[in-house]
């Protein structure tokens, strides 16, 4: 499952593998023309849209693709880095960069690109890019106020703008081929020729028939997260899987056994389980089931997993969330964790008699109810010593 | 090799999603420049005046963010692979040639002061909207980002609502 950094390609390979990204970007930059400042502002005055064509086409080319890596369940998106949204010195940045493109022809990708080439120029946009981050370096204290107004967090675009990711997936596909046919027809107005290379009519009309059709595969793949949590919630009651169960005597049983290959994930809030955890739990909501860190324990060989709720009816909930999600040998504790109180730590010996039959159970639950408490008190105190914390490590990104 | 043509936009925007899709598939984060420029200027200052660097917010909170020392920084090797593929690029495509380019009805100097002024607002403007051209408005727009996608449109409203004026630079 993706992303492969850093468990499948160390911190320092993926050094390596940014050079290689880098050789290829830069080839398909250089390629598509972006290393002459005339190529890049024809844009702005509407004799060339090659940079509206390569970048669009680019963009919508890795949207889909992420949607579909997402749908199939070959990347964990919440460890991919989401552009943080600060409203306005997006806004006002954006507007200099804009400035900025138009007074000097280049942006910074296609500056280096250039300058690799051989233009003078682009070397002097480099120069000049130094010192505006100095300029911003040394004035920070000035622009902090702005740099950190306005703070929405990595938000999608969609989510503000009310729609599923599959319609606005499938509307940027739309509007991106729309805009190649406009500006088609601009360029052709403003050059008084059509475009020699661009001029086969057929073959756009069925490329854009592709695109299009690409566009609507969006939403034959929804957000596999959404959409199963929506199908997980709406099933409750009863289940259509069949659940494995232990027992509250056989979790107790490989607790004081000290049972290395059991994990326990608990479903509980997080309120709840600060309060009381058994050791070797985790802490656990549905939407983590479908991250790389579950994918890299529930896929565990030998490994007993439990999944625990103050009832059943969560934790059956997250086996059959599981199970869709390709999981295999889940176990549910029976009557959750309020019956493994009862049973076991909170063990009181039955009044009366005692049918033989259940004479070895209660003599078990009787040493486990002393055995137990030690072993969470233990695991508390481990835990709050050496920190076996959970953090979810976010790739850094951005420029 | 004798062809200086370029390729077609539509193939080649094609192969640089691929290239995109392929960074985040790998290594969870996309693609960019700035940030590598900003590598640059951290570590030269800090080479020429290290008790600047220590006493400066700003450094200070780069340094937060970034430990280490600041060239070793994805972007900046990836930039390096930017001029190793673009120089590669127009190798074989015979376009390597030392050249400034400038509209015939402005002169070198012209182009020059204009190249470094540009270079200076794209420089201090991808700093404000964190990230420039490829590692918001891209690299964003491949994730959904809202903050890319604005920044984006920024970029390129910007631009538009500024060209009129400076038409006689280019036209």
């Amino acid at each position: 499952m993706g992303p492969l950094v850093p468990e499948v390609i160390g911190n320092e390979l993926n050094f390596v593998v940014a050079l290689f990204v880098g050789i290829a970007f830069g080839f398909v930059l250089e390629q598509a023309g972006f290393s002459t400042s005339k190529k890049l502002v024809g844009l702005f005055y509407g004799y060339d849209f090659t940079v509206l064509r390569v970048f669009f086409t680019g963009g919508v080319t890795a949207i889909i693709g992420v949607v579909a890596l997402n749908h199939f369940g070959l990347i964990d998106i919440s460890l991919v880095y989401v552009n943080p949204t600060f409203l306005w010195s997006a806004l006002v940045g954006g507007v200099i960069m804009g400035l900025g493109f138009v007074i000097g022809g280049y942006c910074p990708g296609t500056s280096v690109c250039a300058a690799a080439i051989g233009k003078i120029d682009a070397m002097y946009f480099v120069g000049g890019s130094f010192i505006g981050v100095l300029l911003f370096a040394e004035g920070y204290p000035l622009f902090e106020g702005l740099y950190k107004a306005a703070n929405w967090g990595n938000i999608k675009i969609f989510e503000p703008l009310g729609m599923s990711q599959s319609l606005f997936a499938f509307l940027l596909v739309a509007m991106a081929v729309g805009a190649f046919w406009v500006v088609t027809m601009i360029e052709t107005k403003v050059n008084g020729k059509p475009n020699p290379e661009l001029n086969s009519k057929p073959l756009y009309v069925g490329l854009t028939a592709v695109a299009l059709l690409i566009g609507l595969s969006a939403f034959a793949m929804p957000d596999r997260k959404e959409a199963f949590l929506a199908q997980a919630n709406n099933a409750s009651g009863e289940s259509t899987v069949d659940v494995k169960i232990m027992t509250s005597d056989e979790l107790a049983f490989r607790l004081i056994d000290n049972d290395q290959d059991l994990q326990l994930f608990d479903f509980r809030n997080q309120k709840d389980f600060n309060t009381l955890s058994l050791p070797k739990s985790v802490h656990y909501t549905l939407e983590n089931i479908f991250e790389k860190d579950a994918h890299k324990f529930l896929t565990l060989k030998h490994a007993k997993n439990v999944f625990i709720s103050d009832d059943e009816v969560l934790a059956e909930k997250a086996v059959s969330l599981a199970i869709k999600l390709g999981y295999r040998d889940i176990y549910v504790l029976r009557g959750g964790l309020n019956q493994f109180k009862s049973d076991i730590l909170n063990f009181r010996m039955p009044e009366g008699a005692i049918a033989r039959s259940e004479k070895d159970t209660y003599r078990f639950r009787s040493e486990a109810c002393k055995i137990i408490p030690q072993l969470i008190e233990e695991n508390r105190l481990k835990q709050s010593a050496g920190g076996e914390k959970k953090a979810k490590k976010r790739v850094l990104g951005g420029c | 090799m004798n062809d200086t043509k370029y390729m077609n936009p539509y193939l080649a925007g094609f192969f640089l999603g691929l290239v995109l899709l392929a960074t985040i598939y790998i290594t969870g984060r996309g693609l960019g420049a700035s940030g590598a420029v900003k590598s640059g200027v951290v570590a030269a200052v800090q080479s020429v005046a290290p008790s600047h660097t220590a006493n400066t917010h700003f450094y200070q909170e780069y340094a937060e963010e970034h430990p280490g020392n600041p060239l070793k920084n994805w972007l900046v090797f990836e930039v390096i692979g930017v001029v190793i593929g673009a120089f590669i690029s127009g190798l074989i495509s015979n376009r390597l040639k030392f050249t400034l380019e400038h509209s015939a009805k402005i002169k070198r100097q012209t182009r020059i002061a204009g190249a470094i002024v540009g270079g200076l607002l794209f420089g201090f403007g991808a700093q404000l909207g964190r990230g420039c051209t490829s590692g918001a408005a891209l690299s964003g727009m491949a994730v959904l980002s809202f903050g890319g996608i604005i920044t984006m449109l920024a970029i390129f409203g910007g631009a538009y609502a500024f060209a009129y004026f400076l038409r006689k630079l280019w036209l």
